[in-house]
């Protein structure tokens, strides 16, 4: 054994570190460390790039016949008797011979697990949904011998909760399955095997037996408990596909499948929402350089781990309801992974793997799954910008986060759980908490705490608009009573709900990929902004008459002033301030309730596809909108309201406060295909410029579309001749012809920008 | 413009904080003439218009009646929204630094730029106090209003000659074609950038021997950097319709990839840049 000097003892990492510069990750448990030593950044272009193997597609080919099945079908198989777990399931495999990276959810693709540590009732919700029957056993299991987080979370829950709920001014809670959007640091496992993972969380947990049993120490106690055994189940599976993950992977191969086994251990452990991997090519590319430089791989096979991982993040499914779909159209998973960005001395994190892995898109063809992110730098190659573009352009599968304006928050190591949420890798954790419904707020504003549509008094009692016009300032007083009222409520619903949900459906494998002591962020949300900026202006700018049915509701309103009130999306002050005004007014609001685990608050703009669920449930509002029309999705302007083009909307997005939305600010743009007097190189260089502009002015994100109405219209006509075609909708990408018709409609109705 | 209004006191574009509100604009126009004019709409993300990224500002008022124009909103001025050039230029300046840094500017279109002289003048000026690149687009009638010093702030010509030949300009336009003509010597005399624009409409003015006049008339002037062909649309047939107009081209059809190509191939083989 020729173990390098750089190694400590008691590390027996054999030849698996050999030719990698030592640093502090030898000694703790430090990937951040070992990638900024040991990174080779590129700033060439794709011309290297390596089309898809045999061996790839000879996997995807077995896929297909599952992917159109399931087109038709839906839902394929069900394991309904065996809940998930690392150990739940023997191996699986799609086509064993030409797989490279091997391991599957359950014994067969397509077949999801149940998890109903989660909720009892999603499951078999999920499951007759699906056309399948619950299990017996698994039943009497979880309604006799153990109880679940979502029957702990409705144990604690208030009344007012359970109105807020309904109404619909509250939803999309986590408290019925699995929360989602931790991130492990799946690399660790690759780096460092089982066996020293397991050696630093028994000194975590060495320290604090010495320590008073106050609760917070019982619990970590236990945690840390829960996580060993966790790292041990994570081996044992790992063996039932014949490898040994106790010590670090010793080549590329194995740092692909040590790195997935720890993705796979966490989605067969926890379904949740949003499962991201992380920030995995550029880590994974310093084995593959490795592994080049010795002679024993080449660009052909590089290409093959990536496209082949791919593969596999392609094909999680997990079983969820009717009313999930509602919400997350398309079967979400949000793996979502992070290319590009910068570290903290100024050098580019882009490796050729950046390049890699975007490149799938093209030997794989395009696809929402990853969700692949780019962190967008101004400072980054301009090769690979204009690469982003290109791809962005074939594909529409891309989403760009602002990494200037992220790094001084999270530094050069965090990645991106869900759509928009920055966390430091294997440092940080979030308790995800869905959002609240604004626009509905501001209506309760003016009904005095009643529901505009049921007529119900859901928040407390208030006096009402009572005169025949809206003033601005009495509407505003109002507003922000109301907005108190359900910042409470809702920091109240999420204490209750990441209580039981640690208590009862604890994420052991993934939290055993952080630290022991890490920061929590507790991240709230907001829908319906921009319906609220524009309802706000209308009643400052125009002269907003209300109309009230037979029982005193006010129902509807006639804009008898100025028609032309300002809207935002058109780079516009006057009405853009209001909307930042209401985020940061409401993140404090939010910020005066203590949280659970003394978790940091932080505060999305982001719907997901809820966008269409939210307007469904809210009424006529003072901008002109109906009542049952879909709100803009994020924090985009109302569909068609950017009416000067993608420069004004991007513009006016990029000035809502990044500080008080620390969870992200989700904005889609959809541009047509070029038509202007441009090449293809031109094309590419007014893009890259484009997207500068908008993140040097603050834009925290983008979801690019390039893409026509004309070709969404025939593909909702004709979904059989467009099986692959993606798009991006409010922080994910989805099959278009998985989207429900009336989700297809609501994309096709927001505004097409002309060009780029 | 939908956002047209007067000015909210103290917002921090509010150039005019501290200032008494009758104090007189600085700078070096002197004259009220153009302080306020009217404009249709704006649009900020044109690549058709000029290099790089345009803002378009659309000015109402045209004296000429073209058969197949697709903006007919924009003819008369009066139509227009009544806004002061600071408003204008405020807006502009919203916009500016990220012009700058697409390497675009502004255009101004309309109706015709020129029916409002002293008010585009004004605009123009100021947006080159802005750094920014600034074009017209112009049928050029009336180009003899233009003295040295309006062109003097604008870096490109957007010069639409409908056709070459005088009887099918007055069946298409209702004007005379003689005023076009003398602008675009001037401004080859004055070696000002030009993009010429032909529309090009099936049954109007798709002859050969009209693009071939048009094609010979431009082929010498070395400022002329480009002759764009633009193809007829449809797409503003319905304002013909909301305005109560007869829209001679209700059935005329865009012209085919071919017939493009032929016109194009025809300002090529005499010489011009095309596209």
């Amino acid at each position: 054994m020729k173990a390098s000097t750089a190694v400590r003892k008691d590390v027996d990492a054999g030849d698996c570190w050999k030719g990698f510069r030592p640093g502090d990750w030898l000694t703790s448990i430090n990937v951040r460390d070992f990638i900024v030593r040991n990174v080779t950044p590129y700033a060439g272009n794709e011309d290297f790039l390596s089309g898809a193997s045999q061996r790839t597609k000879a996997v995807w080919a077995k896929l297909q016949p599952y992917f159109a099945d399931e087109r038709k079908k839906g839902v394929l198989a069900v394991d309904a008797e065996n809940p998930s777990t690392m150990l739940a399931h023997k191996a699986g495999y799609i086509d064993r011979e030409n797989e490279v990276v091997v391991g599957l959810q359950t014994d067969q693709p397509f077949k999801r697990a149940i998890f109903p540590f989660g909720g009892l009732r999603m499951v078999e919700a999920g499951l007759k949904a699906a056309g399948f029957e619950p299990d017996a056993r698994v039943h009497e299991a979880f309604t006799k011998y153990r109880k679940s987080h979502n029957d702990g979370v409705f144990d604690v829950y208030t009344p007012e909760i359970m109105h807020c709920r309904r109404s619909g001014i509250i939803t999309g809670l986590p408290d019925a399955y699995g929360r989602g959007r931790i991130i492990g640091d799946y690399r660790r496992v690759a780096l460092y095997g089982i066996d020293r993972l397991l050696e630093a969380k028994r000194a975590e947990r060495a320290q604090l037996d010495d320590m008073w049993p106050t609760d917070e120490i019982i619990r970590q106690r236990e945690e840390l408990a829960e996580q060993m055994r966790a790292l041990q189940d994570l081996a044992s599976m790992a063996k039932l596909y014949d490898c040994d993950i106790s010590k670090p992977a010793a080549n590329a191969r194995e740092a692909f499948q040590w790195t997935y086994f720890a993705y796979l251990g966490a989605i067969k452990e926890a379904n949740g929402a949003a499962m991201s991997i992380g920030r995995i090519s550029s880590f994974l590319d310093i084995y593959i350089e490795r592994d080049l430089k010795n002679g024993v791989l080449d660009e052909a096979g590089a290409q093959e781990l990536w496209d082949q991982l791919v593969q596999k993040l392609r094909i999680v499914r997990f079983l969820r309801t009717p009313d999930y779909d509602a919400l997350f159209s398309g079967d979400p998973y949000w793996a979502t992974e992070c290319v590009g960005g910068m570290d903290l001395d100024g050098r580019t994190l882009v490796t050729k793997s950046s390049y890699r892995m975007l490149h799938t898109l093209h030997n794989l063809g395009p696809a929402p799954e990853p969700n692949i992110t780019v962190l967008w730098s101004n400072h980054m190659p301009a090769a690979f910008k204009r690469y982003c573009a290109k791809v962005s352009r074939d594909t529409s599968s891309l989403q760009y986060e602002n990494d200037d304006l992220m790094r001084p928050f999270w530094g050069d190591d965090y990645g991106i759980a869900c759509c928009v949420s920055a966390m430091r890798l294997g440092k940080q954790m979030q308790f995800f908490g869905a959002r609240v419904n604004l626009a509905k707020a501001l209506l309760y504003a003016i009904n005095g705490g009643r529901d505009e549509v049921s007529g119900e008094q859901i928040a407390p009692q208030t006096l009402p608009v009572t005169g025949d016009f809206l003033d601005f300032d009495d509407v505003m007083a109002k507003f922000d009573t109301t907005m108190e009222w359900l910042a409470r409520t809702y920091v109240h619903a999420m204490n209750c709900i990441h209580y039981m949900h640690d208590k009862y459906f604890y994420e052991r494998l993934e939290m055993a990929l952080h630290d022991r002591d890490i920061l929590r962020t507790m991240a709230f949300g907001i829908a319906g902004l921009s319906v609220v900026a524009d309802s706000l202006s209308a009643i400052k700018y125009g002269k907003i008459r209300v109309a009230r049915d037979e029982n005193g509701l006010v129902v509807d309103y006639q804009n008898e002033g100025n028609k032309a009130t300002p809207q935002f999306g058109n780079n516009d002050d006057r009405v853009d301030r209001i909307a930042s005004d209401i985020v940061t007014s409401f993140m404090g609001k939010i910020r005066k309730h203590p949280t659970y685990r003394n978790a940091t608050h932080t505060q999305s703009v982001l719907t997901i596809t809820s966008n269409v669920v939210y307007g469904k449930a809210t009424g006529n509002t003072p901008d002109g909108r109906r009542k049952g029309e879909p709100f803009g999705p994020g924090a985009n302007p109302m569909h068609g309201r950017d009416s000067h083009g993608w420069l004004a909307s991007c513009l006016s997005v990029a000035k809502l406060p990044y500080k008080d939305a620390q969870d992200g600010i989700s904005y889609t743009v959809s541009v047509a295909p070029q038509k202007a007097h441009l090449s293809e190189g031109q094309l590419l260089d007014e893009a890259v410029k484009a997207f500068d502009v908008y993140f040097d002015r603050g834009g925290f994100h983008m979801n690019l579309n390039v893409i026509d109405k004309e070709t969404l219209e025939d593909a909702m006509k004709n979904p059989d001749k467009y099986p692959q075609l993606t798009i991006r909708v409010s922080g994910y990408a989805v099959n278009f012809v998985r989207l429900t018709p009336e989700q297809q409609r609501d994309v096709i109705s927001r505004t097409f920008h002309g060009q780029i | 413009m939908s956002t047209v209004q007067a000015l909210e006191p103290g917002s921090r574009h509010d150039l005019r904080v501290g200032i008494s509100p009758d104090a007189p604009d600085e700078g070096n126009i002197k004259d009220e003439e153009g302080a306020f004019g009217y404009c249709h709409s704006y649009e900020t993300s044109s690549r058709y218009d000029g290099p790089g990224l345009r803002v378009v500002l659309f000015v109402s008022g045209c004296l000429l009646r073209c058969t197949y124009c697709h903006n007919p909103d924009t003819w008369h001025l009066k139509d227009g929204t009544y806004v002061s050039v600071d408003h204008v230029l405020r807006r502009l300046g919203d916009f500016a630094p990220a012009l700058l840094s697409l390497g675009g500017g502004l255009t101004i279109s309309g109706g015709e730029p020129m029916v409002q002289l002293a008010f585009t003048r004004r605009i123009f000026a100021g947006a080159k106090e802005m750094g920014l690149h600034t074009a017209i687009e112009t049928s050029g009638f009336l180009g003899d209003r233009a003295d040295e010093s309006y062109l003097s702030a604008i870096d490109l010509v957007l010069l639409d000659i409908k056709s070459s030949d005088p009887d099918t300009y007055r069946r298409v336009t209702g004007r005379d074609l003689a005023p076009t003509l003398r602008f675009a010597e001037r401004l080859a005399s004055l070696s000002k950038p030009v993009w010429v624009r032909f529309t090009l409409v099936p049954g109007a003015t798709d002859d050969p021997a009209n693009v071939d006049g048009i094609a010979r008339f431009v082929a010498p002037m070395k400022n002329v950097e480009w002759v764009e062909v633009q193809p007829f649309h449809q797409m503003g047939s319905f304002k013909w319709k909301a305005m109560g107009l007869e829209y001679k081209h209700l059935n005329t059809p865009p012209p085919s990839r071919d017939l493009v190509n032929r016109v194009i191939g025809q300002f090529q083989a005499a010489g011009c840049q095309a596209r």
